[in-house]
């Protein structure tokens, strides 16, 4: 009935002369209790970590914990960081996101039905920690190093920033293509170190020791 | 098999954007890397988001013992590729501010009310049809500290988990009218008019009779083009 009236052109996002990939826009300061759950940086067991639940009252943490994690075979490691601001401030409002092959190689894109998911959320602490349990991934390919895909999400970050984790003692780093196409000065941008008992990876947004983002 | 994603295309916001103050220390200044797709880029769980988030949180008006205030909203739409094919299997999780414009998360100190009976946080999986649909209640709009007398227009926060680690988007929708859209920095950021695809639109077809008004939100994903970018990485 209304299209008899007027056939006035459209001017939102069902506009047939505006069809196309929608932008990005910032996760704002308040995604905490609309986006993580406790455990969903738990990517191998059942621990809490990755949400900030003492941002809401409790009674508001409606986003349940997963069904319960099978058994995973590989090295479990920890992955940890920092997200730096240009003037070196920590980020207490980012959210990182993985997504990694399992010890084998292997993506869950469908193919395989296995236990490893390989995907996961963290968000920072107001230390601007972010923090991981999975296992150290294999390679997905013969010319890849073992790798890990990172996302980037914070107030003030229009658009997701997408890097990737390599291991500082993978001899295989040396001819991975990703790698050789990032200048040689910026390459430990991507290389997580061994700490002790963690793998640290920090997430610097800008500024002298800024992480080389991607274009994907 | 070889699969590649259009990269964005003109309608993408800046990183740096000024006047959104917290893009300008957040920002990379370096160019971004351009990378080839490989089976990291093209992949992703879309089979498994269930078994890895739990089920559907689809109603945000039965969370809590009674119904919260204000006015009641059905959101629903496509999810869709740059082809205007439907894209099945993606979460697509939401959060928003309550009617009087106030998160529950305690950084949020507006002068607004709070609502015992609304968290505003939800999320579901499109079906085979790429379509999914939420109920809710219409955000309010509310200050921030961006710069003098400023104002977000109401919104929902969309957050969408494509096929692939390349299809992950984080949007907001606005809602049509909305005179604080074209004053709000972080709309802004988006070049008009690609600008309008953020304004979600009233449908009396998805509205119900003495229940809740409707609005329609289509999201386009990037799309698969068919053409390896670059052959060499795709083992």
């Amino acid at each position: 009935m209304i299209d008899q009236v007027n056939p006035a052109p459209r001017r939102d996002n069902q506009d047939p002369a505006l069809f196309g990939q929608t932008p990005s826009q910032t996760v704002g300061p308040f995604f905490h209790y609309g986006l993580p759950w406790k455990g969903c940086a738990d990517l191998i067991g059942d621990s809490d970590i990755g949400a900030r639940p003492e941002l809401f009252p409790v009674e508001h943490y409606v986003l349940a914990s997963p069904s319960a994690k099978g058994e995973v075979e590989g090295e479990p490691i920890v992955i940890e960081g920092v997200v730096l601001d240009a003037d070196g401030k920590v980020v207490p409002d980012a959210m990182i996101e993985i997504w990694q092959a399992d010890a084998a190689g292997r993506y869950v894109d469908g193919s395989c039905d296995i236990g490893f998911i390989g995907w996961g959320r963290a968000s920072t602490g107001e230390d601007g920690v972010y923090r991981f349990l999975t296992i150290r991934p294999g390679r997905v390919d013969a010319r890849q190093a073992p790798h890990i895909a990172v996302s980037v999400f914070g107030r003030g970050v229009i658009k997701r920033l997408a890097t990737r984790l390599y291991f500082e003692d993978e001899a295989a780093n040396a001819a991975d293509p990703i790698l050789a196409l990032v200048p040689a000065e910026r390459r430990e941008t991507l290389i997580a170190c061994k700490a002790g008992a963690v793998w640290r990876f920090d997430i610097v947004l800008q500024g002298d020791r800024e992480t080389v983002f991607f274009d994907i | 098999m070889s699969q590649s994603f259009k990269r964005e295309d003109a309608s993408q916001p800046p990183s740096l954007h000024a006047p959104y103050a917290s893009t300008v220390p957040r920002s990379p200044r370096q160019p971004l890397v351009r990378i080839p797709h490989t089976l990291t880029e093209t992949t992703g769980p879309a089979n498994a988001w269930s078994r890895l988030m739990g089920g559907a949180l689809a109603d945000l008006t039965t969370q809590h013992k009674a119904m919260p205030q204000g006015q009641r909203i059905i959101v629903s739409g496509r999810v869709l590729d740059e082809d205007g094919r439907p894209v099945p299997n993606t979460v697509v999780e939401i959060w928003q501010a309550n009617a009087a414009g106030r998160y529950i998360h305690k950084k949020d100190q507006w002068d607004a009310p709070l609502d015992p009976n609304f968290t505003g946080a939800g999320r579901v999986i499109t079906d085979d049809e790429g379509r999914y649909q939420f109920v809710s209640v219409r955000p309010g709009a509310y200050p921030w500290g961006n710069h003098h007398n400023a104002w977000r227009p109401a919104h929902i926060h969309l957050s969408l988990l494509g096929p692939a680690f390349a299809t992950r988007l984080v949007t907001q929708m606005y809602f049509p009218d909305d005179p604080l859209i074209e004053i709000d920095p972080i709309a802004n950021a988006v070049p008009l008019p690609y600008r309008q695809r953020l304004v979600s639109r009233f449908d009396i077809e998805t509205t119900q009779p003495n229940w809740a008004l409707g609005y329609l939100f289509d999201v386009v994903l990037r799309g698969r083009d068919g053409t390896p970018f670059e052959d060499d990485h795709h083992d």
